[in-house]
């Protein structure tokens, strides 16, 4: 039962992208982002659909998964979708029932800001597939660090997301085995209203938060042990250190960047629209 | 009381990346009064099958059968299944909740149906049945030692009345005492109340000295189904698959190479010791006429 839920969606495979360092695979996906707002010309959407496609490719992760990460945005995208195709009031009328008038510019919007949602969500999506959760924050830390100037605690803050995902798992055996342990003694979890239900969970519930503390408790235990005493004069076993792959991908993506922020200025709008 | 599984396959996360075949092919009866040891090295599947047992998983394909009555069929009452086959889980104590210890052992019975009265008194009786102390009844199980939760956490499966009891390495973590009490109680039970009784363990000696029956588990197959004399004959065997037979064992076969003519079947100390009490004072002749063709 709930060991089917898979946390992060990271999808193995040997690929550049999945070489890349984090911490390019972070600030491109930011920049990418950014970049989705720099253009309003067709040409702009085609060239960051290629540049998103090429990624994609590149990655090896097959497109169903992709796809997937799409799904829970669904509805955010229709009510986007009809707000805009019905508020929007510009251009000629297309449609005209009742109150509610379809204008040309109402859809252009509509049609743009769904394809914009799909790039940032895919945009997105294909960095958490391609980077593990540990490696995502290693990155992370390593972009944070000058934020340590001004007293935030950088490695602290890497170190507890790296500790809460990596118990995820753990917890979610953990509920597992006492969910099926108090099933056994005849607990029943499914019947009941709201409040009931609510009561049915208080035998699953306690030895969670129990089993969290006393494995909290031994973890920091055996981190004392091996004296753990934060960041400062830490080093790391796999440092992130560039590859000439990383520089290329920079460069890759500056250049990226230069078109869509070249077409966003000197081609003229009104030639590329429709 | 029987249970008896045909040809149970069952496969985890089936159909995506992680699939892993757990069980194959399995075909077990258990009959009623039985005393039954599971042995198997860890990822054998001996957790995975006892979880069948009560219906906690659904086997992919095989048919499993209590009082020969098929419990994947629509209409059977799996709740009530679960108040016969009482499974105790590995570390029991972890699932331990409430607030004193007698309530604890009630959520079994409360769950059943039965009044405030009668789950006090069939938790007291469980709890007398597992030597729990009466004056820590009212405590917090949370400020039990280990074995005196283990008591507790067993005692709320038993207090179900099951007809079945399967016990998935009962004496886990727990010192000599604690862990020879326990299956000591176990032992009584199954004499007492005619309970079926299913033992998951590691210990050789354990599950040598208690049980007449034996299953071995590799890899997700029944590997031997047996008394523990034919299942401990195949100490090599059992090496090869990580497994191994109770130390007399070793020493009576030492015993036999080094040319004492003893019967290397004895599986327990108490047997060892009358065996070779038995060949050392005199009855060598009869012994050698019997085994001295296996010697080496």
């Amino acid at each position: 039962m709930i060991r089917d839920i898979t946390i992060g969606q990271y999808y193995p495979a040997d690929s550049i992208l999945h070489r890349l360092d984090p911490r390019v695979k972070i600030s491109c996906t930011l920049l990418y982002l950014i970049s989705l707002f720099l253009f309003k010309s067709v040409l702009g959407y085609v060239i960051a659909g290629c540049f998103l496609a090429g990624v994609i490719w590149l990655s090896k992760v097959p497109v169903k998964f992709i796809v997937k990460g799409l799904k829970p945005i669904v509805m955010l995208l229709m009510i986007t979708v009809i707000f805009n195709l019905f508020l929007t009031n510009e251009g000629d009328v297309l449609v005209k029932v009742w109150i509610f008038k379809i204008t040309e510019g109402g859809l252009r919007t509509a049609v743009f800001m769904a394809i914009r949602l799909v790039f940032l969500i895919a945009g997105s999506t294909i960095m958490t597939l391609t980077t593990t959760p540990n490696a995502l924050t290693d990155g992370i830390e390593k972009l944070l660090r000058p934020l340590n100037k001004i007293h935030v605690p950088v490695h602290e803050i890497a170190m507890m997301m790296s500790i809460a995902l990596r118990f995820i798992p753990i917890l979610l055996e953990e509920t597992d085995k006492i969910m099926k342990a108090q099933i056994a003694r005849g607990a029943d979890l499914e019947s009941g209203n709201i409040i009931q239900k609510a009561k049915n969970m208080i035998p699953i519930l306690v030895p969670l938060f129990v089993s969290a503390f006393r494995r909290a408790n031994d973890l920091a235990m055996a981190m004392e042990a091996r004296c753990y005493r934060g960041g400062d004069g830490r080093t790391k076993m796999k440092p992130l250190v560039y590859h000439s792959r990383d520089y290329l991908s920079y460069t890759v993506m500056a250049a990226y960047l230069v078109v869509v922020v070249g077409i966003g200025r000197y081609v003229p709008f009104h030639l590329w629209i429709f | 009381m029987s249970i008896t599984l045909e040809h149970i396959n069952y496969t985890y996360s089936e159909g995506t990346a992680y699939e892993k075949k757990a069980l194959k092919d399995i075909n077990l009866e258990i009959p009623h009064g039985q005393f039954v040891g599971i042995i198997g090295h860890t990822g054998s599947g001996k957790s995975t099958l006892i979880q069948h047992f009560n219906g906690l998983i659904k086997a992919t394909s095989g048919v499993l059968k209590y009082n020969g009555e098929n419990i994947y069929g629509e209409q059977y009452d799996l709740r009530k299944l679960r108040s016969q086959v009482g499974l105790v889980f590995q570390y029991p104590e972890h699932q331990l909740f409430e607030t004193d210890v007698i309530t604890d052992v009630c959520f079994g019975p409360k769950n059943q149906g039965l009044s405030p009265e009668e789950c006090k008194e069939r938790a007291r009786e469980a709890l007398k049945l597992v030597g729990f102390p009466e004056e820590l009844y009212e405590v917090s199980p949370f400020d039990l030692s280990g074995g005196q939760k283990r008591r507790v956490a067993i005692a709320g499966v038993l207090a179900m009345h099951p007809q079945v009891l399967v016990l998935d390495e009962p004496t886990a973590g727990l010192d000599p005492k604690g862990r020879d009490e326990i299956l000591d109680q176990i032992a009584l039970l199954h004499e007492k109340k005619d309970m079926t009784v299913i033992l998951v363990s590691h210990s050789m000696e354990d599950i040598a000295k208690y049980v007449e029956r034996i299953i071995v588990m590799n890899r997700g197959e029944k590997m031997y189904d047996g008394t523990p004399r034919e299942v401990f004959a195949h100490y090599k065997e059992l090496e090869a698959v990580g497994l191994a037979a109770p130390q007399v064992t070793y020493i009576m076969n030492a015993l036999r190479e080094n040319g004492i003519l003893v019967s290397s079947e004895a599986t327990t100390v108490e047997e060892a010791a009358d065996e070779i009490l038995r060949v050392v004072s005199g009855e060598k002749k009869e012994a050698g006429s019997r085994d001295g063709q296996v010697r080496r």
